[in-house]
């Protein structure tokens, strides 16, 4: 394993805590600590309620941690303003949801597209860039299907497509196989197992034991802290 | 460690076409939203459009019939009766300077049937007027059937008919030898006048010579009625000169018209209803906006999930605020643009049922469009404002 003593981190995570003003006040996360290196593909699986969700909203900078600090792609969170975090997402991270949200009228090609809209790339770039995202993902053969008439497997390749349009730092899937069933969610796995192993740096949120094991690392978390990290890089 | 961060960017092209995706998702919604903005639109547009043609046209009118006509009456007041005027009022007058033409009618103590079986007391409400020849050609009007006097005409018991007139006697045109009832013998129609458009009272009135009327009605042709035509720049001046000339010794029993002055008069309250009009049209379009506004608040809440994808995508928050207000923006400019199409259509149609020439000033155009803007962009704004500050991780939740 001496090579990845070099292999940069992508996202570092220090001490994360998070908590919601409610009554009596939530500790969604308690001093959450883990780093991810470039190229490796990590699974986070927790039961409802241990804060999977909430630690992906933080990773993904649509959510600020209450106290600790999040370190992606160079940038510390922290200093960055909101403008700042919208561009830190249009260049270096993708999302895959759960419910896909894909824009029903437009075409597979303009959803994929839609994923780089806010690089400052022209249309044309956008449109040949999603065709070979389509492709990658086995759906060249319906780049001008509307979104609304696909099956939810496909929905959900054209999401990872979107996701994974511009070459993002990172990756971040929310249980990506939630709305899927078995033979889909399967192909699914493979999807980004495939994608991993041509470079892509991927964490997926899942409460699916069974799918996370299949990844080669697995961050256990109970109760907002992490119980097991299992097969992570030295 | 800290690599320089490219901002997020929208293209002005690319945010056209993401203002667009509500639009074409919901194609009916949109087009019953602009529906409010395109009648109060197309309803200033017509109201403008319809005023200026009308104006136009009365301009037209006022060209053609000058605005240089001035009758000369004795002031009917109480205890005054019907009155006349001196005898020499039509020479005195006609003595002053800038005066290019008169003519004098006198009032007969008459009354015109159809045939002599008709009871004296329906008169039809239709006088009579012993005329000289000039009166046609001062007044402007003209011969709808038959023929205007001549001197060998006005001589002989011959009777010309004003345009109501002629309808209430039953006569619809002048074909062989048409006889009438006039004081008390028989008259000979030879004519048939269009409406007069400067003196409307004339319509009802018959029209004799004024010899005949001497010789056949026993009528002293005492001037009732003098019309002036004057030269155009000196209208003022003599109108402060005619009631003195007219009765040198009761010049407060003499009444000076300008029948011009009516048809302006009748524009200014044209004009106030016109006003209406375009309040009514503002309360439409304020109403449409409102429209946009509850549209566009839903489809925030509709769009909720999209908005959170948005942000995800790298939007900040001006992205989605500018694409909510461009989508408003639109369904204003659709509505504007329609507006004013259905606008000039109106204006087109009525001022075609009328005979006027059409005209659309262009600044109800370019008013209009802008108007519809702006009130979607104002009606727009908070429903941007609130897309915006939608927190995404909020939005992501919904599906």
């Amino acid at each position: 394993m001496s090579e990845t003593a070099t292999t940069p981190t992508v996202l570092d995570v220090i001490d994360v805590c998070k908590s919601y003003p409610t009554e009596p006040p939530v500790h969604a996360l308690r001093g959450i600590s883990f780093s991810v290196t470039e190229g490796e593909l990590v699974s986070v699986v927790g039961p409802s309620g241990s804060g999977k969700s909430t630690l992906l909203h933080l990773m993904g900078t649509l959510d600020r941690p209450s106290s600790g600090e999040i370190i992606l792609a160079g940038h510390r969170l922290s200093e960055l303003s909101d403008r700042n975090l919208s561009s830190l997402r249009a260049h270096h991270i993708g999302f895959v949801f759960q419910s896909f949200h894909l824009l029903s009228s437009l075409t597979t090609l303009d959803n994929v597209a839609e994923g780089l809209l806010y690089t400052g790339r022209p249309l044309h770039v956008r449109r040949e860039l999603a065709e070979i995202a389509l492709r990658r993902v086995g759906m060249g053969h319906r780049l001008d299907q509307q979104s609304a008439k696909l099956s939810g497997g496909e929905m959900q390749r054209v999401a990872t497509a979107r996701a994974f349009v511009g070459n993002p730092s990172i990756v971040l899937a929310d249980e990506p196989t939630g709305n899927l069933d078995t033979k889909n969610s399967d192909a699914i796995v493979e999807l980004i197992e495939e994608l991993s192993a041509g470079g892509a740096t991927i964490v997926v949120i899942t409460h699916n034991l069974e799918i996370a094991e299949t990844f080669p690392r697995v961050v256990g978390l109970r109760d907002g802290r992490i119980e097991y990290d299992r097969g992570a890089v030295a | 460690m800290n690599s320089t961060l490219q901002p997020s960017k929208l293209h002005p092209t690319d945010l056209l076409r993401s203002a667009t995706i509500g639009i074409r998702t919901r194609k009916q919604r949109a087009s019953l939203s602009a529906l409010g903005i395109m009648i109060g639109i197309a309803a200033m547009v017509a109201v403008l459009g319809l005023s200026q043609s009308s104006q136009a046209e009365l301009i037209a009118q006022l060209e053609r019939l000058g605005t240089n006509l001035l009758t000369v009456q004795p002031d009917a007041g109480l205890g005054r009766g019907a009155g006349t005027l001196p005898e020499t009022a039509t020479d005195m007058i006609a003595r002053i300077g800038p005066i290019e033409q008169t003519s004098m009618l006198s009032a007969v103590d008459a009354f015109i049937y159809r045939n002599d079986l008709i009871p004296t007391g329906k008169t039809g409400g239709i006088s009579v007027q012993a005329i000289d020849q000039d009166m046609l050609e001062v007044l402007g009007g003209s011969v709808a059937y038959g023929v205007w006097f001549d001197d060998a005409r006005a001589a002989y018991p011959n009777v010309v008919l004003g345009s109501v007139a002629a309808k209430r006697l039953g006569v619809r045109e002048i074909s062989g030898v048409l006889q009438v009832w006039l004081g008390g013998r028989w008259f000979t129609a030879i004519g048939i006048l269009n409406l007069f458009e400067l003196a409307p009272d004339l319509d009802r009135s018959a029209f004799v010579g004024q010899p005949a009327a001497e010789i056949y009605l026993d009528h002293e042709n005492l001037p009732s009625r003098v019309l002036v035509r004057v030269d155009p720049a000196k209208v003022d001046q003599v109108l402060t000169v005619l009631a003195v000339t007219a009765n040198p010794q009761f010049p407060e029993e003499v009444l000076v018209n300008k029948p011009s002055d009516a048809l302006e008069a009748q524009e200014a309250a044209d004009d106030a209803f016109t006003t209406l009009l375009l309040g009514l049209g503002a309360v439409s379009l304020l109403v449409g906006g409102v429209g946009i506004a509850n549209i566009m608040v839903i489809s925030v809440l509709e769009r909720r999930g999209e908005i959170g994808l948005r942000r995800a995508l790298g939007a900040t928050r001006r992205h989605v605020a500018s694409q909510f207000l461009g989508e408003a923006l639109m369904l204003g400019g659709l509505g504007g643009v329609g507006g004013v199409l259905l606008g000039i259509a109106v204006t087109a149609v009525y001022a075609n049922i009328k005979g006027w020439a059409m005209l659309v000033p262009p600044l109800a155009i370019v008013g209009g469009i802008a108007a519809a803007l702006l009130i979607a962009g104002v009606a727009g704004l908070y429903p941007a404002v609130r897309a915006a500050r939608l927190s995404p991780t909020e939005a992501l939740r919904t599906t």
